[in-house]
């Protein structure tokens, strides 16, 4: 049986990522950060999202990419896992794609340029890979749960 | 069916329940005879009973029950109120209590055993309340007679059928029309197959020479066989009871007949009787109906378990006036109403219309604030009215006799202040039983009333609410606390001495210190006043004390009326932009950077004649990009911590807001120096400075 799943398809560096559309709450444009002190490096700080302050996580510098001021086309998309919402900065975000669970791998050990840990699972699409994050980890929520 | 959605109700309703309990419980034990405080309490155990059994929380169905047989037994006068029975009762009023709160934090019940307490319930009903040493007895021995043995109890000639809640002139009619109503127990064959055709056939048999007017189990249950080896029937007929026996026996697979005849007593005439037969019915019901249960319980047991993943608690509520509610809604309705006539004005362009409008928005916005605010306020009374019942342990224990009086228990504050304020006040509390109030005997010789006397106040008093725990007894000897002090190094003998005796009593405050000569299992240990006081400060809040030697001792309490929104204190820090909470502020000035002095690397400043450790802020929360070095003069907003102060450095002032505080979040929590954020009127969020966690 296949199964059709969906995935919000963003880019970081020129390579392109997926997130289960399930854990997506919405795609904002860059708003105003304020920074929080005593907080890991790749915590920005907070936003207003309408009345509700949401963490803000740079999604290069988790993944220990080189970093790049916000431009147009960067947004922050938010996401929603374990309770916790968080928005993440990305390059850019403009898909939603429909992958069926043939097209998805599970990730392959070999060293890219993000931390193995991070990716789950690798999709494949009109010649495209996709590399799809496993959100918990990405997020620390599991390191959370166990402090 | 899924009961989890009535399960908040449920604990809503069964709180309240106990709380009036609990209050009623009070008063009986000092009006044992007041009947209509006894039915109060049978009637809550009633329906605590009936929810619960509904809910399929069989613990606490069973243990009501039992309640509510002995508070039956009281009610009909076969048992005196005695202290015994009321702490019994205190007893199971904890055990419910337990249950509800373990089912409001889990969704399920908990394993909380409560078979001795039912054993206890039993045995009063038993002994009828022959004193304590019979009831002793048979609470060792209740155990192994445990339901199997006393389902065996049931002897053949007990009925579990219950024929009055028939309308009374049915009996009646019957018997004067010379029909002979009989109750016909049938037992059937242990090996019978078909049991329910077998009772079909029983029913098809009897109704040829009269009528079947009632069953036990219910006519439904016979059907699809939910009975055991035995049911029965009111039957009306002319036959006699030998011949209905005869009849009966006739069918096959059926090992006994047991026929009785119903007599006038259920005609309602005789009350006393037959409600005494109710209770042995009871009685005799409940091991079949725990059997019952279980068999529920367990395929029950599955869907609290699925609905469990969806949802661990329950989550708070608050109860909210009607009144207030349309209040809100009518506020949301000027606001839209505003709206449109903001859109308007916007197209015809005119200042004065919008200038009107805005004004009016102001208005309406304020009134909201106000509306939701007072949504969310409680009364004190949630609080204190778990007070009375804990001074009453509390002074059983301690063997002395205590009044307490409250007043303002209808004063409102902020939710989360109610939900904080329990612990520190239940504290001082059992500081002022326990310490405070002198024992009987040096009451006695001090020419005092035996019995001290606890305060208990709450009332407003502008922007704050005040909760006032007073007792008329020893008060504080700020000889004896600096002692103290000394003695656990607290403090040095130069310290102590530069000391004014209040400042002495709020040693009482340090964490460490314990007056009590004794360590009680109450207090004294140590970790009392001094948790107190942070509690009430991380609320906003302050505690002062007044007391007089010989005379007693007040703690105040100060909260503020809500945590939600504060004034604060707006800084900037480099480019960005920080609140300080006003009511920690003390005052602002300015101080030469050339005076300041270091004191093991701590930077200080000579200010008023004391020394002011300086606190650079900026460096604290780690803003990037400050020079501020070559700065002459700084800005200093002195920050008090209780009896400590510092000066924090801001680069410059903004001014004084009033804020609504926002969490960071459970992704962000607990960070240091940070209360949380509040936004700004740009859309922009600013953190608001915890200056507790300053120094």
């Amino acid at each position: 049986m296949s199964q059709v799943l969906e995935f919000v398809i963003f880019k970081l560096c020129d390579e392109y990522y997926g997130i289960d559309i399930q854990n997506v709450e919405n795609i904002e444009k860059v708003l105003k950060i304020t920074r929080v002190p005593y907080t890991e490096g790749h915590i920005e700080g907070v936003v207003n999202l309408r009345g509700n302050i949401i963490p803000i996580i740079d999604l290069r510098k988790r993944f220990n990419l080189p970093a790049k001021n916000s431009d147009d086309e960067s947004r922050i998309i938010i996401v929603k896992a374990k309770g916790v919402t968080v928005g993440m900065i990305v390059d850019s975000s403009s898909e939603v794609l429909q992958l069926e669970n043939v097209d998805i791998d599970e990730a392959p050990a070999i060293k890219g340029s993000v931390d193995q840990d991070y990716i789950r699972q690798i999709g494949k699409s009109d010649g495209r890979i996709i590399m799809l994050i496993d959100l918990m980890k990405v997020l620390g929520i599991e390191e959370l749960d166990e402090e | 069916m899924d009961m989890s959605q009535y399960l908040e109700i449920f604990i809503e309703e069964s709180n309240e329940h106990l709380q009036h309990m609990n209050q009623i419980m009070l008063d009986l034990e000092n009006r044992p005879d007041d009947l209509s405080l006894l039915n109060e309490v049978f009637r809550i155990a009633h329906t605590i009973k009936g929810m619960s059994g509904t809910m399929g929380f069989t613990k606490t169905a069973n243990l009501t029950h039992e309640m509510e047989n002995v508070l039956h037994l009281v009610r009909s006068k076969e048992i005196e109120v005695s202290d015994q029975i009321v702490d019994i009762l205190f007893e199971c009023f904890d055990t419910l209590e337990e249950y509800i709160n373990h089912l409001s934090n889990t969704g399920e019940e908990g394993d909380l055993d409560s078979t001795e307490l039912v054993n206890k319930l039993k045995a009063v009903e038993k002994n009828r309340g022959f004193g304590g040493p019979a009831l002793n007895e048979t609470v060792e021995e209740e155990p192994s007679t445990s339901s199997a043995v006393e389902a065996g109890s049931s002897s053949n000639d007990e009925f579990h059928l219950d024929v009055n809640d028939l309308p009374d002139n049915i009996i009646d009619n019957a018997l004067n029309n010379g029909f002979n109503a009989l109750k016909v127990k049938i037992i059937l064959n242990e090996g019978c197959m078909l049991k329910a055709a077998r009772a079909f056939i029983v029913f098809n048999t009897l109704e040829q020479f009269g009528e079947v007017i009632k069953s036990y189990p219910i006519a439904e249950d016979i059907e699809d066989e939910r009975f055991d080896n035995e049911f029965e029937l009111l039957f009306m007929t002319k036959l006699d009871e030998e011949a209905t026996r005869t009849e009966v026996m006739r069918i096959s697979e059926i090992d006994e007949v047991v026929v009785k005849a119903t007599e006038l007593e259920a005609s309602g005439e005789a009350v006393e009787v037959v409600e005494e037969v109710k209770v042995e019915e009871v009685k005799v019901e409940q091991p079949e109906k725990e059997e019952k249960l279980n068999l529920k319980s367990t395929d029950k047991k599955k869907k609290p378990a699925q609905s469990q993943g969806s949802k661990g608690k329950t989550s708070k509520t608050v109860r909210v006036d009607i009144n207030r509610l349309d209040n809100l809604m009518n506020l949301v309705s000027e606001l839209i109403i505003i709206k449109t006539r903001l859109e308007d004005s916007e197209n015809t362009g005119s200042t004065q219309n919008m200038n009107e409008a805005v004004e009016y928005l102001e208005r309406i916005t304020t009134s909201l604030h106000d509306a939701v605010m007072k949504v969310r306020m409680v009364p004190v009374e949630r609080v204190f009215n778990r007070f009375p019942r804990m001074v009453r342990d509390l002074a059983k224990d301690l063997g002395k006799g205590i009044h307490l009086n409250m007043s303002g228990e209808e004063t409102e504050v902020d939710r989360t202040v109610i939900d904080e304020i329990g612990d520190p006040l239940i504290h001082l509390i059992r500081n002022s039983i326990d310490h405070g109030v002198e024992s009987m005997e040096e009451r006695r010789k001090k020419g005092k009333p035996e019995s001290g006397t606890v305060n208990l106040r709450a009332y407003p008093d502008g922007n704050t609410v005040v909760i006032e725990v007073e007792d008329d007894g020893a008060g504080v000897n700020h000889e004896k606390i600096a002692e103290k002090a000394l003695e656990k190094g607290i403090v040095s003998r130069d310290e102590v001495e530069s000391m004014s005796q209040n400042e002495i009593v709020m040693l009482l405050f340090k964490a460490g210190f314990s007056t009590a000569a004794e360590v009680t299992d109450l207090s004294g240990r140590g970790v009392g006043l001094d948790v107190v006081k942070s509690k009430i400060e991380s609320l906003g809040g302050i505690v002062e004390v007044q007391t007089e030697i010989g005379k007693g001792t007040r703690f105040i309490i100060r909260l503020p009326l809500t945590l939600a929104i504060i004034q604060a204190l707006m800084v900037n820090l480099g480019d960005e932009k920080y609140a300080l909470p006003l009511n920690n502020i003390k005052e602002i000035t300015t101080i030469q950077s050339n005076s300041i002095s270091k004191v093991q690397d701590q930077e200080v400043v000579l200010y008023r004649n004391s020394t002011l450790p300086i606190l650079r802020l900026p460096e604290i929360l780690q803003v990037p990009n400050i020079d501020q070095d070559d700065k002459e003069e700084l800005t200093v907003v002195v920050v008090r911590k209780g009896m400590q102060e510092a000066g924090v450095v801001v680069d410059s002032l903004i001014g004084q807001q009033e804020i609504v505080i926002k969490s960071l979040g459970k992704y962000l929590g607990g960070i240091h120096s940070v209360a949380g954020a509040t936004i700004l009127g740009n859309g922009s969020v600013a953190l608001i400075v915890d200056p507790n966690q300053l120094f």
